[in-house]
């Protein structure tokens, strides 16, 4: 599938460096609109590349990233090293699990370190909030949120957004943003960065967003953010363009918050019978991993043409494509992107 | 040390219980000899106040850590030492080192840990403690669970007449959360706790302390809700006091935003509509104590991400200055912001002291409550700079402190 209509960045966007002036992407909070449907755009290319055999280019050849992954993943850490590997770069992965991380060094000291490596980028996943945006503080090159805590997971915001755009564009529905679409999220909102960075993300790109949950699960005040909560699936579901579904993180989960996983299973889970219930065409998301028989029943997962969640992995790959090769423009010298420094933040 | 030579104060301006009046003061032999309008007499040292302040030294109730340099620039001449320290201040003999700590010209008054280790399930001897010089006893930055174990620690502390400083958090509630359940915290991904932990465990205490007739002092109070509560206490006729620190009457739960650590306080900043109400109960006397909290923490501390940093600040130096923008902002006069740092806690702590009266100990400070400055983390008296007012421009500083008639 072609880029369907994508404009000339030039024509859109501000020119160079100024269409995304920041050195690091540490949260949808900190972007404007246009910046997100930049990195959208951006990322169209990518998704080409990807469906040709041959998916190598050389932009970073030279360049080396380095994943610093401080909380276990599969699925980030992969779709972050292939999108690197991609793009021609060197990439390293440091689990926290063999580093010495375990063994008392402070994240600062980890932080100078790997800055002492002479990174070209970082990724970072770490388990609590703001983490990530302190190692920023410390470091000299990019740094990408690979997801801090329950705070943001910035690329995963945006590459839902690449995957909804892709979907409902083949079916002729969706202009550049996503004006008019009610899209719900269902699960963990309480413990979920990738429903904090999805409700931003989408209800800048105007999109009405519904969060769902029961009340333990659900954050203080999420209407200051933008969505509209609500307890009831069944309600939230009315009039849904979209169903974006997350798990129970219990890992995060101090106490109780459910009765059983049968139980929120009853009230949560997305069956065949309930998504009747949104509208007729209804597509399905999920970031994953999935807990099918939980939050979501196989017969929805696997729904040809409805379900767009291996969708989701494969945009992923474009979306961390574009992400490094943006941000890296400044060090590799890319025209128009030399006016700004390549440390410390810009406004 | 003992004063040797009489020090005559001349021209001030003598904060005093009710007003504030043009005049000298004069100490000898460790206490105020005298003080209005009065004379030197041979020998005396005299000093010029030039149209100064002379307030009472600042009593600072419920400190973490001594740490002189920051008490002296903050006007500080006593400090009520937290329990919490390592080890905790649970056995006489600590009891009685930390006493002893800060002398001559520094007096300490330890807090007697409650309970043993301050985990909440054993009384700690605090008789005697209070025979080795323990002036309160404190919950910690605790919260105790159970309410058997709480009564019964009202109840002796009653009948040993002594305060009991309480935490005010319903720990099953707040567990591990590091803010208030509100929109900053959403927005940032941080654990919160809804700020009615607060008032729950405010109304147990107040319940218990009913029932045993002792005196309880709440030692920071930071919503609404629960300010009401100690309001209906106090209208009851009950022995309950409330004490905050500035954070709280000063800045919200924004301050948290961008992760900062330094604005990582137990209990954890609150919404904006309580730092209003905390305005209001300074305003009317429901509360009655202003205190530092001091606690300062190096970057091993405080240089994490937010949920893993210590919690706490360092509050001496910028104490007095931010209960001066409580006057300038018309919230309280000076007889009362003075009332607030020295004699309500000097009363709480049963010492003579905190105000400016003929045979009371000469702790006095001389303050220039309009000399501009600007507080720098990275240039502060105190072990660590880790002040959620950093940057901020201020006024108010202590030009001469004395302890006991000697100047420090």
């Amino acid at each position: 599938m072609a880029a369907t209509g994508t404009p000339s960045a030039a024509s859109r966007y501000p020119a160079g460096g100024l269409a995304f002036p920041h050195r690091d992407l540490l949260g949808i909070g900190r972007l404007e609109r246009h910046e997100i449907l930049y990195l959208l755009d951006e990322a169209e290319q990518w998704v080409e590349l990807n469906r040709r055999s041959a998916k190598r280019v050389d932009a970073l050849t030279g360049l080396t990233i380095i994943n610093a992954f401080f909380e276990n993943s599969t699925r980030t850490l992969l779709s972050f090293e292939i999108a690197g590997k991609r793009l021609g770069a060197d990439v390293v992965n440091m689990h926290a699990a063999t580093s010495s991380v375990k063994k008392g060094e402070t994240l600062i000291d980890t932080a100078i370190t790997l800055n002492a490596m002479r990174a070209d980028a970082i990724v970072i996943r770490h388990a609590s909030s703001g983490a990530v945006a302190l190692i920023a503080d410390k470091v000299d090159c990019p740094v990408l949120n690979a997801g801090d805590g329950s705070h943001e997971h910035p690329t995963q915001a945006l590459l839902d957004a690449l995957t909804l755009r892709h979907a409902l564009r083949a079916r002729g529905q969706a202009g550049d943003d996503f004006t008019g679409q009610t899209i719900v999220i269902c699960g963990d909102i309480l413990h979920s960065r990738v429903a904090r960075s999805n409700i931003l993300c989408l209800t800048a790109l105007g999109a009405n967003v519904r969060v769902c949950a029961p009340p333990a699960l659900l954050p203080a005040a999420v209407e200051a953010m933008g969505a509209t909560p609500f307890h009831s699936f069944d309600t939230a579901l009315a009039g849904a363009d979209v169903v974006m579904m997350l798990r129970l993180q219990t890992e995060r989960m101090a106490g109780q918050f459910i009765p059983s996983p049968r139980e929120y299973h009853h009230l949560y889970g997305l069956t065949l019978k309930r998504l009747k219930l949104a509208e007729p065409d209804a597509l399905v998301m999920h970031p994953g991993p999935m807990n099918r028989g939980v939050e979501i029943d196989s017969d929805v997962a696997d729904l040809l043409d409805r379900s767009i969640i291996t969708r989701q992995v494969e945009m992923g790959v474009a979306m961390r494509m574009a992400c490094l090769d943006v941000l890296t423009r400044r060090q590799r010298g890319v025209e128009g992107w030399n006016d700004l420094p390549t440390s410390g933040k810009w406004p | 040390m003992k004063q040797a030579q009489a020090v005559f104060v001349e021209g001030g301006r003598l904060v005093l219980a009710d007003r504030v009046v043009d005049g000298a003061l004069r100490m000898a032999d460790g206490h105020i000899a005298a003080l209005g309008d009065i004379e030197p007499q041979d020998g005396d040292e005299v000093i010029p106040a030039q149209g100064r302040l002379v307030m009472p030294g600042l009593i600072d109730l419920g400190v973490f850590s001594i740490d002189k340099p920051a008490f002296h620039f903050g006007g500080i001449t006593r400090a009520g030492l937290m329990p919490d320290q390592d080890p905790p201040l649970d056995f006489p003999p600590r009891i009685r080192f930390a006493a002893q700590s800060g002398k001559p010209d520094l007096w300490v008054h330890p807090l007697a840990a409650a309970t043993v280790g301050l985990e909440g399930e054993r009384l700690a001897e605090v008789a005697l403690m209070r025979e080795a010089g323990a002036r309160a006893i404190a919950t910690g930055r605790r919260w105790i669970a159970d309410s058997g174990m709480m009564l019964r620690l009202l109840q002796y502390a009653a009948m040993l007449d002594l305060v009991v400083i309480a935490h005010a958090e319903d720990a099953a509630l707040s567990g591990p959360a590091v803010a208030t359940a509100g929109e900053m915290a959403t927005r940032m991904g941080l654990s919160g706790a809804p700020e009615q932990a607060e008032e729950l465990a405010v109304m147990r205490d107040i319940t218990l302390a009913g029932m045993t007739g002792g005196r309880l002092h709440f030692r920071q109070v930071t919503t609404r809700a629960a300010l009401d509560r100690v309001r209906e206490a106090k209208a009851r006729g009950l022995k309950v006091t409330a004490g905050i620190t500035p954070a709280h009457f000063i800045l919200s739960d924004l301050a948290t935003g961008d992760f900062r650590t330094f604005a990582r306080l137990s209990p954890p900043l609150r919404s904006e509509d309580n730092r209003q109400a905390v305005r209001e109960a300074i305003a009317d006397g429901t509360i009655d104590v202003i205190a530092s909290g001091h606690d300062p923490r190096g970057p091993e501390d405080k240089r994490l991400p937010f949920a893993d940093a210590a919690e706490g600040m360092a509050g001496a130096e910028t104490l007095l200055a931010m209960v001066l923008t409580l006057v300038r902002d018309g919230v309280v006069d000076l007889p009362r912001a003075s009332a607030l740092l020295a004699a309500n806690p000097a009363r709480i702590l049963g010492v003579n002291a905190g105000e400016l009266r003929a045979g009371a100990e000469a702790d006095i400070a001389l303050v220039d409550p309009d000399k501009p400055w600007i507080v720098d983390s990275r240039r502060m008296e105190a072990r660590a700079g880790n002040t959620p007012f950093d940057g901020q421009p201020t006024q108010g500083r202590v030009m001469a402190l004395f302890k006991g008639g000697v100047k420090v």
